[in-house]
């Protein structure tokens, strides 16, 4: 990718942790006044995808690791947290635990077979990887094939709290979201997170500072791929709805828009761009088959004018860390 | 007829044939983006698009201009890769210094464009494309009928694909292709025009996609999503053979359709996987691909 020179490497520290903990706080309290100003299903449904986007910028942001098939965790952990929902009678915290887990050991295989690859071939092979596995959603009985898994029940939380209501569904779903983007901030800011960043920068250097990078690679491709199962699981669980079209290929492509629009390998980046792109998205929703010209038009212009992405962008011309 | 393993040497011999013929196009697809990626060092994701414009420029040269199959399967290709040289000009161009994966991003979304135009104006249902009459009709060869039209598509890529590889590895012009994807700033030097050998090559790459798309055309319906279906497929073939060696992608295109083919005859239900699974084994035991090297 891109090197985007880090602003403030020679400014002091606490000027960055303040532009994030600004931003963080407005965040916040946007999604609490959220709510009452436009349709909570609308929201819950954007922070599950804000959740998605994030994790895939995890490997694309900060490993450098360009994922094309990351609906393959989103999509199976709906699925099976659906299932588990539905014909095994789990409660929603089990449901989507059930579904995070899935994610993680979908990626712990799917991961280990990319990362033996470097650069343009790991994006061909998660693509294909995903493709096959969304062969195997079409054709298993479970996944319903073309109808999906419709009508799971939402449930009662650690059963006490019943989600049908949907202001405690928005609450459950926001905290989700808060505690994934506090995890993946942690990531990033970890030991291990720096080794990460190494790595992108520039991976033999890496090796032979003695780091296993294959090691590092596949731990955070498998903490990605847990983090979009938990937001696929989530989805299913708000949606009451698995279907083909959360682990078919134009998902990996719109997650990777999102991220992109908002801005790759920044924290912000991809909690705005998915915001945007489902905005768009609603209102679009009439014009049919323009959608896919309108995203095709989007990526082009991003990687041609705007590489660094909304967030990037601003947090360039205000040389603020975001 | 007789029968092979349980199975009527009639159905058997038609899906291997079915395989070769989806192994031509195979073979087709990804000698284009082992050509492209080794000049432009970009994937060039709109392939499949491409392949899928080559179809519609044959539906639309027959419907409106009376063009029929002949002449459509030299149109084609020249107008797609005009349309691929306009790209190279306008776009790729500017992306050369940056990490690869922005080219794959950028054609991505040219993918996503021509696939909606395409549905936009024509609809998602496919339309025919009906043969051309010296086409028509087929050979009974004792243990299966062969149809005239496929004995010519596997024969004509295999042409253009032997050609393709004469061209690159046997010519003066492809010694100066190879030496430019080397090192392209000493041929530079040499006072070689490189930045127009790379547009040639990318609109090149992008009129076999087209050649094969026309190809397409008459078995499988003109349809606007018949390229995206393939391309991933395409990606894998190009994971499986590695894009190191013109040849090996021949090879790999043809034989994973036979391949797939058989699959077809004796695990129905994994003939949609068979690539995939393939590709995931090759990973474990030959990491760089049957004929590619480390990287």
């Amino acid at each position: 990718m891109e090197r985007v020179v880090d602003p403030l490497v020679k400014k002091p520290s606490a000027l960055r942790t303040n532009s994030e903990t600004i931003a963080f706080v407005v965040m916040i309290a946007a999604l609490v006044v959220a709510p009452f100003m436009t349709y909570p299903l609308f929201l819950m449904q954007a922070m599950c995808f804000a959740l998605f986007a994030c994790a895939f910028n995890l490997l694309i942001g900060y490993v450098g690791l360009l994922s094309f098939g990351h609906a393959l965790y989103f999509g199976w952990a709906s699925y099976l947290s659906a299932y588990a929902a539905k014909a095994w009678g789990f409660t929603p915290e089990l449901a989507i635990l059930t579904g995070t887990l899935t994610g993680a050991v979908l990626g712990l295989l799917a991961g280990a077979l990319a990362i033996r690859r470097q650069g343009i071939y790991f994006a061909m092979i998660t693509l294909a990887l995903a493709q096959m596995m969304f062969f195997f959603a079409l054709q298993a009985k479970f996944t319903g094939g073309e109808d999906g898994i419709q009508g799971v029940p939402r449930g009662t939380l650690f059963g006490l709290i019943d989600l049908r209501n949907e202001m405690a569904m928005y609450v459950v779903v926001l905290a989700i979201f808060l505690a994934g983007f506090m995890f993946i901030y942690r990531i990033i800011h970890s030991p291990f997170g720096e080794v990460l960043k190494a790595i992108r920068e520039n991976e033999a250097r890496a090796i032979s500072l003695g780091y296993k990078t294959d090691r590092y690679k596949l731990v955070a491709f498998v903490l990605s791929a847990a983090l979009a199962g938990l937001a696929g699981a989530t989805k299913a669980i708000v949606l009451q709805l698995a279907s083909l079209t959360d682990v078919n290929w134009p998902m990996s492509g719109e997650v990777v828009l999102m991220t992109l629009v908002g801005g790759l390998g920044t924290i912000f980046g991809p909690v705005v761009g998915s915001f945007i792109i489902l905005i768009m998205q609603y209102k679009l929703a009439a014009v049919g088959e323009w959608v896919l010209v309108i995203q095709g038009v989007i990526f082009v212009t991003c990687v041609l004018l705007f590489r660094r992405g909304i967030v990037g962008e601003l947090a360039n011309k205000l040389r603020i860390k975001l | 007829m007789f029968e092979i393993f349980g199975i009527p040497s009639n159905a058997l011999f038609g899906q291997l044939l079915i395989g070769l013929i989806n192994g031509s196009f195979y073979a087709l697809l990804s000698l284009g983006l082992a050509v492209i990626f080794g000049m432009l060092n970009i994937i060039n994701f709109s392939h499949g698009a491409q392949y899928m414009m080559g179809a519609f420029a044959a539906y639309l040269l027959l419907q409106y201009s009376g063009l029929g199959y002949w002449p459509a399967l030299i149109l084609a290709p020249i107008l797609v890769g005009i349309t691929g040289i306009i790209i190279e000009r306008t776009m790729l161009r500017w992306l050369y210094k940056l990490d690869h994966l922005y080219g794959l991003l950028l054609t991505f979304g040219l993918a996503l464009i021509f696939e909606g135009l395409a549905r936009n104006q024509f609809g998602s249902a496919g339309l025919p494309y009906t043969l051309p009459d010296s086409l028509r009709g087929g050979q009974n060869l004792g243990f299966m009928f062969l149809p005239n039209y496929r004995a010519w598509v596997i024969v004509a890529s295999l042409i253009v694909c032997l050609g393709t590889w004469f061209v690159i590895e046997r010519t003066r012009l492809g010694a100066y292709l190879r030496a430019a994807t080397e090192n392209p700033t000493l041929v530079r030097a040499m006072g070689i025009n490189v930045p127009r050998m790379i547009t040639l090559t990318y609109g090149f790459g992008v009129a076999l996609a087209a050649f094969a798309g026309v190809m397409a055309a008459p078995i499988y319906n003109v349809s606007p999503q018949m390229g995206s279906e393939l391309i991933i497929v395409v990606f894998a073939v190009v994971v499986i053979g590695g894009m190191g060696s013109i040849l090996g992608a021949i090879v790999t295109g043809f034989g994973l359709g036979v391949i797939e083919g058989l699959t077809k005859v004796f695990f129905p239900e994994a003939s949609n996987t068979v690539i995939f699974v393939i590709m995931a084994i090759v990973l474990l035991v030959r990491p760089a691909g049957l004929f590619g090297r480390r990287g």
